[in-house]
Parts: C-alpha cells; structure tokens; sequence
C-alpha cells in the first residue's frame, strides 16, 4: 500500500523559524547556509527566489481566500475583519483561523518530505488555470494538511507578501559560505531575470565563472547617507561630486545587440522608455552605463510624479511621450567594448564615459551627468545648497579611486541629501497599523488650518519610537470621536513635526498638495493644535522650489 | 412587575442589591466577593472580603487586613439577606472562583478570569448552570485557540536544554502571580537549577504553603557573587527586560509566556527571541462551548473583545450586550494580567 504523502513545507518552514527567530545577521546567514548545504537544488533554488523577493504570479483572489477561508472556519466577514484587526495580516488571520488549536498536524507526524519546488509546482502554480470552485475545492484540501506556519507560508507565497527580514546580499552571503562560490560572482549572477529551475541553481552555484548571458546588469553600486560633518570622510579633494537625482535608478546595457534597461529594483523596463532604447541603440555594442532616466522638460527635471506617469505605462502614447519626455544620465561605465570596468578606478571609468558622451553629441537623449570637484568642504557644501534649485535631492559623493563595488559598501560613495521640509501639522485620523504594529494604531493622517478647519495634509507611518507608539494609541483610543470602518477621527490636539523631501501642487488632494516622503521627524508635546501651521505657510514652501 | 436585575453595574463596581454586596468593585466599598487576587479584582480597602479559601493567603498577601477575609470552600452556600452565594472554581490562577448568586431561584454567575485548560496549580474550571452568565472575554476572537499546556510546557523545555546546551541562561517571563507558577509546574527540574525573581517568590511560597508542589526555585540575589548561571532557567516578570537585575545572568536567551504570544506582531514587538502561547484566560472555542452548556439564556460580556463576543452571541439567537466596565478596553498585550505591587 502506498504511503500518504503530506505535502509539506517543513523543511521551507524551519528555515523561517529560524530566520523569524533572530534579529542577528550572523545567525541568519549561519541558518541559510546550513539549509542550502542540506537541501536538493529543486528545493533551494526556489528558497533563494523566496528569500530574494521573487513573486509568484498572483493566481486567487485575494478577496476569494479572505472569502472563502472564512466561510470555511465558520465566521462572518465582520468577525474575520475584527480578527484581521486584531492580527494585522491577512495570511496570519487565515492560519489561526484555519491551523492551530489542539488538533492541528503536528510538524513531526509520519510523512513523506516533498520538496519546496515540487510543492510550489504541483500544489500553488496549478492553480493559475483552475476555476474558483476548484481553486477553493484544493485551498480548503491545503488548510487541513498543513501546520498553521505553513499556511502562513503559503498564503505569504500566493498573496506575493512574503519577507522575514534577509536581503539579496544576505542570502548571497549564506550561499557563498556554503558553497564556497566567491560573493560578488554569486551576486552578479542572480541579477536580473532568472527562473526558479535546478538547472540555473547548478549554473549559480558552478565554481567556473561562467560567461553571464546578454542582458545580465551588474549588481549596483550603493551610497550610505551622510550624516555627521562631511569632513570626517576625508578631504573634499578626494571626492568627484554629482547631483543627486530624484529619478530612476538603471542599467543600460547593449550586448550583442541586445538593449536592456534594468531598473534598480531588477525589473525590465524597456517597454516604458521607446526614446532610452534608440538612444541606447545608436552607442557601440558591448556596454553597459549606470545611469538615472530623468524626466526632462530641456532645461531642468521635471518632478518624480511626471515621470511616475511613465513608469509601468508599456508602450507609451504620443502624447504622453510629447508631456514627459525623458533623458538618461549616465553616471558610470560599467563595460565598454564588452570588457568589464568595474576594477578601474572611478576617474578612470568616468574619463572613458566621457569620451563616450563626446563622441555622441548629437544624442540629445543623452548627457552626462556633471562631475564636480571642490577644494574644500565649504565649497561643497554651498554646491548643495543649490541642489533644490537644480531640481536634485543634494550631492552624491563618490570616492575618485573607488571601484565599482555590489551592495552598499561602506566608505566609498556617501549620499549627502538636502534637509527635508519640515512642517508642524495636527493628528487628525489614525488606523491600526500591520505586522509589528498589529492591533495598535500607528498610521496616521496629519492637517493643517486652512481659516478654522483642519485639511489633511500627509499620511504617515514611521518616525515614533515604541513608548510614543504606545502613548499616542492609547490617547487615540481615548479621544477618538467617530469610527468609519478602520479609521478613527481623533480629537484634534497632538501636533508633529512631519518632515518631507519635496511638495507640488495637486489637483487630486483636497489641500492642493501633495508631498513626497512624508514622515514624523518629532512630537511637538510642546505646541497645541493653534499652533499647527497653516495651508498658506506650507504653500510658501513650493515657491523654494523655483 | 418588571423582574429586576440581580447584579448591576454601578461606578463602584458589579453590585447585587439585594445582597448588598460588590463583585471584583474597584472602588472602597463595604463588602467585596472578590474572584481572584490579581490586582484587577482585587482591590485594596474593602470594608470585607469574601473569597475561596483556596486563595485565601494570596489575597491576603496583595490587600493585607487578612482579618477581614473570609475564605469559603468551593461549592459551599453562603446564604446572605435571602441571597444564596457560592463559588465555583474558575480555574484561572489559584483560589480564583466564578460567583454564582442565587435569588428565588434565579441564578446569576460571575466567572471572573477563566480557563479550561489543564492546570497543575489550582483546581479545575467548573460549569454551573445558570439564567445569566457574565463571562471575561479577553480573549474573544476566533483567532484565539489555545494548543494543549503539556504540548507546550515540553517546548518549554526543549527550549531550555537548547539554550543550556549552547551555554546559555534562559529567561522565562510570565507574571508574578500565577503565570509563574504554572510555569514552574510545567518545567523539568531535572534539566537544571531554576530562579525566580523576588517579585513572584513570596508568591509561589504561598502557593507550596496552600498544598500546591512545585519544583523549587532560588533566589539568584542570595546566591554567593560570581555564580556561574549558564544553563538554567530563570522565571521573571516583564517588567525585569533590560533591569540590572538580568545582567547577573550573563549570555541570555528570552522568551515569554502569554497568550498575547499568538499575535506574530506582537511576538516581535516584544523583543523577546521566543514567544509561548500559554495563557490563563479561555479561547474561543471554550468561550463558547461553556455558554452554551451553561444554559444560559442571557450573556453579558466583559473584558477585552466584549462587544465582539456580544454581537457574534446575537446573532445566535442569544440576548446578550458587553458590559461597560473600567477594563472595557481594547485588548492589548498589557492587559492580560497586572504587574503586582512589590511585595
């Protein structure tokens, strides 16, 4: 007789454990790695895709498996809404509903070990082409043979919300330590687009540098934010300095006449950018430039909402392309003529970048981001100052004989960024928050006086520590004069200062603006709600901009 | 004639007027039938006390005057101005009763805090019968479905001897006065030396007086200086994270034991490496099981989830409304027991 098999994910689930467990780098890394060397490629890879912030494709409606698991544990929406509540997750919810209580599997009972890859496969992919009632038919069969973690994990993996706190440069480590495949040869190959299959695992983990295929980027070069006196780096006269641009970070690459634009965050967007790629394609093949799209109106950028409008738009039309078109700037050669650059020195590498630029003038899509340099400290200083007025965020700093290092290393390019506006503004709404702020409130919308009434002005989220968390939930809950759903209205007494990076007009808000990046800078215990700022005050700040 | 309530709310606290008596008040009253001695619900300053025998000392201990006590054996009839009083073990901490109040053949009761779990150190819950029942409902939400305490209490352990294997000490958090020592009854002494803060010793002394074993627990202030306490365990309150108290115990690994441990949030902000879900108070599916064999036509809800409990009871079918006490909060992780005064 044929054994029962369980489809599990416990060996998957123990390495959450663990991951969850610790807040210690060290042991995360020590964790992973024990898990690659013990687990079969068709396992591991697919952890590595988990751990890395790949997504599945979303295959059930989210609002079906809210639907459904509720129906299944018996409790009306409002009562899986007051647990949500309470949780802050809905694929939590759904595992303390469903798993758990005395019943439950228990991770030790008798069955068959079935691989993450083959239960990704077998179990979640299908479902992409089932209809709902085979969809809810095979979740509900899930519920009652999983622990109440590995349907946590699950409904994680299917929602496309799954993270326990590793980076991309974490998990390169674990696999270095247990592969003994140097770093940066393991972080260069899981960039860019890649499928989940024991075949590229082998490929990943192969002691021969093999060669990396046409539209592979270069993992990216990062800056620590600057935030104590800039002197203490060293000499301003060892620095190239550039505008910091509030655009989208990228990659352009043409090998063997192939063009790709890659985002910082890894994803192609060649389809959104028709005007980059013909730039792209009138340079010499075997290239690779680090580079920032801009919108640009011919003069000046124009503000990251415009370019937002293009971002994620396929195939742009006409017209848009006619109201926000782009440029890019390049920062960096990366390769050239096929050879890989990245061991040179920055004033070598930004010197061939030149002479690229010069010899394609004519390329009115292109332009060379202007390096600076300064003497002292002072006069960098006052080149930031007029970064707002350039249309940038501040400077970058880039060490002149730093190589071109993946990940964010320390000590070689700083970003020294402007001071953020800042504003006194009133706690107006609250929410509860999710995850590590379940059930309190932690998500906050903020006005200020427009005559004798409040407008709302920013949300934000971040900013307090735990005992002021605490302390405003607890005012929140004391004061709250109307609920509407989630959201309460609270009385209006607690003033913030909330700081942001830049503000327009806007015709979607109800104050007119809109501001970038808001966040809670302090607690103004000593300012009452009269003393909040004004719509008119906040609206002097957009005149700074021009 | 419109039938009157036997117990109302009053700002003083749950009062029964023709008894003449307080349930749990939290303000001075004259009389005081009190469920159990955690601070909540057992204040300091009532003219007179009643209470199960069981947890006599205990309350005793946390609101002094033991003169003005009187402990009662479970199930035995306190008659008082025609008002039949009696208590039902409530299986919560020890000594901690439900208060049945019958009247003309009415019956009222009160559970106080509760569970049905497994508990080595008191006496098991107890269903009675009654025509109203007022239930805590702290942790009202299906969400809350307690795993078996034996199932849990190993994990405990094997927690323990990791931590003891690597060379650690591990640091158990539960509160002073019944979570403590239900943990202890849970551990296995035989794994190691176990501490226990001072705050939960006289405490737990009361308990081992009162016929309650358990596996002893020193006290690492009284150790001799330079103690190497690699390897054991240690129980505290909450309250000792980051004291100085901690730092005798060198390379520590934390855990703590609540139900609130359910919530993976709350796990998190707790900044504890571990969380047990072990709690005193009833689930879900005990919450429920336990109104519905009571026989109760009418459910009033306290505590935590109150109204939620109340409208999920109404659409039952039941008549059921929360009831609005000092403690009809929100639920949150501070709420589930409060800290003692030093002791």
């Amino acid at each position: 007789m044929q054994r029962r098999r369980r489809w599990n994910l416990r060996r998957f689930s123990q390495l959450f454990s663990a991951l969850d467990a610790t807040n210690k780098t060290q042991e995360k890394v020590a964790a992973m790695a024990d898990y690659f060397r013990s687990s079969p490629a068709e396992e591991a890879i697919w952890a590595v895709a988990f751990l890395c912030g790949q997504k599945l494709p979303s295959m059930v409606s989210r609002t079906k498996i809210r639907e459904w698991a509720g129906e299944t544990a018996g409790v009306p929406d409002w009562l899986f809404e007051a647990c949500y509540d309470a949780v802050g997750d809905q694929s939590e919810t759904i595992s303390l509903l469903l798993g758990g209580g005395e019943s439950s599997p228990r991770s030790g009972a008798q069955t068959d070990e079935v691989h993450l890859g083959e239960w990704v496969e077998s179990r979640l992919l299908p479902l992409a082409d089932d209809g709902e009632q085979d969809q809810k038919r095979k979740l509900q069969q899930l519920w009652t043979q999983l622990t109440p973690q590995e349907i946590f994990l699950m409904h994680k993996l299917l929602g496309g919300g799954f993270r326990v706190g590793v980076s991309q440069d974490l998990v390169v480590r674990a696999l270095g330590e247990a592969t003994g495949v140097p770093v940066p040869i393991l972080a260069h190959r899981l960039m860019g687009k890649w499928k989940p299959t024991p075949e590229f695992f082998a490929q990943l983990i192969s002691p021969d540098a093999g060669a990396t295929h046409d539209r592979q980027p270069y993992p990216f070069c990062l800056a620590h934010p600057i935030s104590e006196d800039p002197a203490s780096i060293g000499p301003a006269s060892d620095y190239l300095f550039e505008w910091k641009w509030d655009g989208i970070r990228c990659q352009a690459i043409r090998r063997n006449g192939i063009l790709s634009l890659w985002s910082r965050g890894e994803e192609l967007v060649n389809e959104a950018f028709p005007e980059v790629l013909r730039t792209l394609e009138a340079l010499p093949d075997g290239i690779t430039l680090d580079a920032e799209i801009l919108a640009w109106d011919g003069e000046r950028p124009m503000p990251f909402t415009s370019l937002q409008r293009r971002l994620g738009r396929k195939n742009p039309g006409k017209k848009l392309l006619s109201e926000v078109p782009v440029v890019l700037v390049a920062y960096d050669l990366l390769e050239f003529e096929g050879q890989d650059l990245r061991e040179l020195e920055l004033d070598r590498r930004r010197e061939l970048l030149r002479r690229l630029t010069e010899a394609h003038r004519d390329l009115r899509g292109l332009r060379i981001s202007e390096g600076m340099q300064f003497a002292e400290w002072p006069e960098a200083e006052a080149a930031r100052s007029r970064a707002r007025e350039m249309g940038a965020e501040g400077l970058m700093i880039k060490g002149r004989s730093s190589l071109y290092q993946g990940g964010r290393k320390r000590g070689i390019w700083w970003k020294w960024k402007l001071d953020p506006f800042t504003i006194d503004a009133v706690l107006l709404y609250a929410q509860r928050g999710t995850g590590r702020r379940a059930s309190l409130y932690t998500d906050y919308t903020f006005a200020v006086w427009r005559g004798e009434e409040l407008l709302p002005i920013a949300k934000a989220y971040s900013g307090l520590n735990d005992e002021e968390i605490a302390e405003v939930d607890a005012f929140i809950r004391k004061n709250t004069l109307e609920s509407f759903g989630p959201v309460r209205s609270v009385k209006p007494e607690l003033v913030f200062e909330i700081a942001f990076e830049s503000i327009q007009l806007s015709s979607r808000h109800k104050s007119g603006i809109a501001v970038r990046f808001p966040r809670i800078a302090r607690w103004r215990r000593d300012k009452s709600a009269t003393e909040a700022d004004t719509l008119d005050a906040v609206k002097a700040l957009l005149a700074t901009l021009r | 004639m419109a039938k009157v309530d036997l117990l109302q709310l009053r700002p003083e606290g749950l009062y029964c007027e023709i008894g003449d008596f307080y349930i749990d008040p939290w303000r001075k009253v004259h009389r005081a039938v009190v469920t159990h001695a955690h601070s909540d619900h057992a204040r300091w300053g009532m003219g007179r006390y009643l209470c199960a025998e069981e947890g006599r000392d205990l309350l005793a201990a946390r609101v002094g005057t033991a003169s003005l006590i009187q402990g009662v054996a479970f199930g035995e009839v306190v008659h008082h101005r025609g008002v039949q009083v009696t208590l039902l073990p409530a299986g919560h901490i020890r000594g901690s009763a439900q208060v049945k109040v019958e009247y003309q053949g009415e019956i009222w009761i009160v559970t106080g805090d509760y569970k049905l779990q497994n508990d080595a150190t008191c006496t098991p819950f107890e269903l009675g019968r009654c025509h109203c029942l007022i239930t805590e409902t702290t942790f009202g939400l299906p969400i809350y479905r307690w795993r078996a305490p034996e199932a849990i209490g190993h994990e405990i352990n094997a927690w323990w001897r990791a931590n003891q294997s690597e060379g650690r000490t591990s640091v158990l958090l539960g509160y002073a006065l019944g979570k403590t020592q239900r943990l202890l009854s849970l551990l296995d002494p035989s794994i190691g030396p176990i501490y226990e803060h001072g705050s939960s010793a006289k405490l737990t002394e009361i308990y081992r007086a009162t016929g309650c074993a358990l596996p002893p627990a020193k006290n690492p202030t009284q150790e001799p200086k330079g103690t190497d306490f690699a390897g054991s365990m240690v129980l505290a309150p909450p309250s000792a994270v980051g004291s100085s108290w901690l730092r005798r115990f060198g390379d520590v690994r934390t855990a703590q034991a609540s139900g609130w441990m359910q919530i993976r949030g709350i796990r998190r902000r707790g900044a504890v490496d571990r969380g047990f879900v072990l709690s005193d108070h009833v689930d879900w599916p005990s919450l429920l099981s336990v109104i519905r064999e009571s026989g109760a036509e009418r459910v009033l809800t306290t505590h935590g989830y109150a109204a939620i409990v109340s409208r999920y009871l109404v659409e039952m079918g039941l008549d059921s409304t929360p009831l609005e006490t000092p403690f009809t909060g929100e639920a949150n992780a501070e709420e589930e027991e409060v800290e003692p005064a030093p002791v």
